[in-house]
């Protein structure tokens, strides 16, 4: 019995309809950003075409509708993640711009020389490169927990690194190249029990596993809307009401003031003093509408369904010959997304030989570089599953490997 | 164009044995060459004559067989020429690889080879406009080696 209705979930995902080069699609990189429903592509237009204008300023019925729909969209993230106040989320362009917000406007602001800045060596450059130019601003250091020899977050690393001069343990949900989950509720416990906040970076996470940031306990989370069904352009950071409370605004302009000087500003409200200028308004009703095509499938469900696809994928590629995974082989450590090599054949030469077959994936360092360096290859190809694939995905994705293992047969040196 | 045509064995070939890769003692200019979106890496160095031309040269690098391989064939094709015949050479080779253009105004895709011999191969990756710059990535880097010498 399957845990979705993926016939029925793929009719409404118009770019399904489509053929490239008389293929049918088998989409597998919703790890770098999914595909979108009607419901997400008709709400948006909808509002955009009827309900628009700008928000929170006119006191006109457009401006009250579109206000309505964009707070809509706040409580939508607080019910999804389970947040206690829609007042935690702050909508943001995407999970970049909020770890940055985080950054710099809490590590920017209570960091100091000597303090120590805990990272995993498989961040998203989005959860390193903040922090990195947070650490040279600061003069505290940056540290980091590798994986261990299955792919899984080093607890023993960890927990020998952790003392009380970590004031900041910034972690990926979910590695977006090796799919590790590391343990989010142990990592929080112990870092508090430090003194030390914690960032999840949930780009991964939540879209897949969903959070309930509360039962968590951490203190940040940072999402962006179009890994997760919706469009580009918006995200979220939840934060704990204290944390956003000592959380500087990280950029200034229209909207996020009380009132303003020639000489100086003082700030709104939260968690309106962290949304400067002219938010993504369209964008949040599609927001909106991907949380309810999301909370409608069920997110228990969702994770099922990623769970089965990756263990019939790995299942699969373990019987195909010189082909390599990269991440956790215990099942529970890991969430939907799969790195590999076949051979000698370069990540790139595999994407295109998959692409002629309609085999979206994605090959290259996938925006982690320290990670795929340590991994000893110069790239991987990675395959990501959502709500939409299936076992006929994974079997196009083993048949367009048997392709490229036949270009790339050894028989062929000359 | 097929894949099969694109992934000719002659890419293969030039992939997993490339020619000149062996570093040379003494280089005249070198250059190395980054793609930041996938990565692929080459360094190219001469060796050249009073007069300009290529003595020796040395390609090497890591990357994809669509990049390592031209590095591998423009090695081979360029080795002995003079500035002038590299100039006619890097331009015939832009010019396949245009998409804004005709490559048949290059090549004559009925007799493959007949002009620049197996680098036309490379012809097929116009099918696949964001491997070019792959193809393109070691003679960039050869222009920027040969500019140094200016």
């Amino acid at each position: 019995m399957p845990s979705l209705d993926t016939a029925a979930i793929r009719s409404d995902f118009p770019v399904f309809e489509r053929l490239i080069g008389g293929k049918q699609i088998h989409f597998l990189d919703s790890g770098a950003s999914s595909q979108k429903p009607s419901q997400v592509l008709d709400a948006m237009t909808e509002f955009a075409a009827h309900h628009y204008a700008n928000v929170h300023r006119g006191a006109y019925t457009l401006s009250l509708e579109a206000t309505t729909e964009f707070e809509r969209c706040r409580s939508s993230v607080a019910r999804f993640i389970g947040a206690t106040s829609p007042n935690e989320v702050v909508l943001t362009r995407g999970a970049t711009t909020a770890l940055n917000q985080i950054a710099f406007g809490w590590g920017g602001e209570h960091l100091r020389a000597g303090d120590k800045i805990l990272l995993t060596t498989f961040e998203h450059h989005a959860n390193l490169i903040p922090w990195q130019m947070v650490a040279r601003r600061t003069g505290a250091q940056l540290d980091f927990v590798p994986f261990n020899e299955d792919y899984q977050f080093d607890i023993d690393v960890f927990e020998a690194k952790l003392d009380t001069d970590v004031k900041v343990v910034a972690v990926t949900g979910m590695s977006n190249v090796l799919g590790t989950l590391p343990p989010l509720r142990q990592i929080v416990e112990q870092s508090h029990s430090v003194g030390a906040i914690v960032v999840v970076d949930g780009a991964q996470l939540v879209p897949h596993l969903g959070v309930d940031v509360t039962d968590l306990g951490a203190d940040f989370v940072a999402v962006s809307a179009h890994k997760m069904l919706g469009p580009t352009g918006i995200g979220f950071l939840w934060g704990r009401m204290d944390r956003l409370e000592e959380m500087e605004p990280f950029e200034g302009g229209g909207e996020m003031i009380a009132d303003v000087t020639l000489e100086s500003a003082t700030w709104a409200q939260i968690p309106h003093r962290f949304e400067a200028g002219t938010p993504a308004i369209i964008e949040s009703v599609g927001l909106t509408a991907a949380i309810e095509y999301l909370e409608a499938l069920g997110m228990d469900a969702v994770a099922a369904h990623d769970a089965e696809l990756t263990a019939y994928a790995l299942g699969r590629l373990a019987d195909v010959p010189d082909l390599t995974v990269y991440g956790p082989s215990d099942l529970s450590k890991r969430g939907g997304v799969i790195s590999f090599t076949l051979g000698d054949a370069h990540p790139h030469d595999l994407a295109t030989i998959l692409d002629s077959e309609g085999v979206s994936v994605r090959a290259g360092h996938h925006c982690a570089k320290p990670l795929v360096r340590a991994l000893g290859v110069p790239a991987t190809a990675r395959a990501s599953f959502y709500v939409y694939n299936t076992t006929d995905d994974v079997d196009a994705l083993l048949d367009g490997l048997s392709v490229a293992a036949d270009i790339f047969s050894p028989s062929r040196v000359v | 164009m097929s894949l099969e045509d694109l992934y000719r064995e002659v890419i293969i070939d030039h992939y997993r044995s490339p020619r000149n890769r062996e570093p040379l003692k003494h280089a005249d200019t070198r250059a190395e060459g980054v793609n930041p979106l996938c990565g692929d890496e080459v360094t190219v160095e001469l060796e050249l004559s009073e007069d300009g031309s290529i003595d020796a040269i040395s390609v090497r690098g890591q990357g994809c067989s669509i990049s390592q391989s031209s590095a591998s064939m423009m090695s081979e094709l360029v080795k002995g020429k003079s500035r002038d015949e590299i100039e006619e050479v890097v331009e015939k080779f832009r010019a396949m690889m245009d998409l804004d253009g005709d490559a048949t105004d290059v090549i004559d895709p009925e007799k493959p080879g007949s002009v620049l011999g197996d680098i036309e191969a490379l012809y097929g990756v116009r099918k696949f406009p964001v491997r070019i710059k792959c193809a393109n990535l070691p003679w960039t880097t050869l222009a920027e080696a040969l500019e140094r010498t200016n």
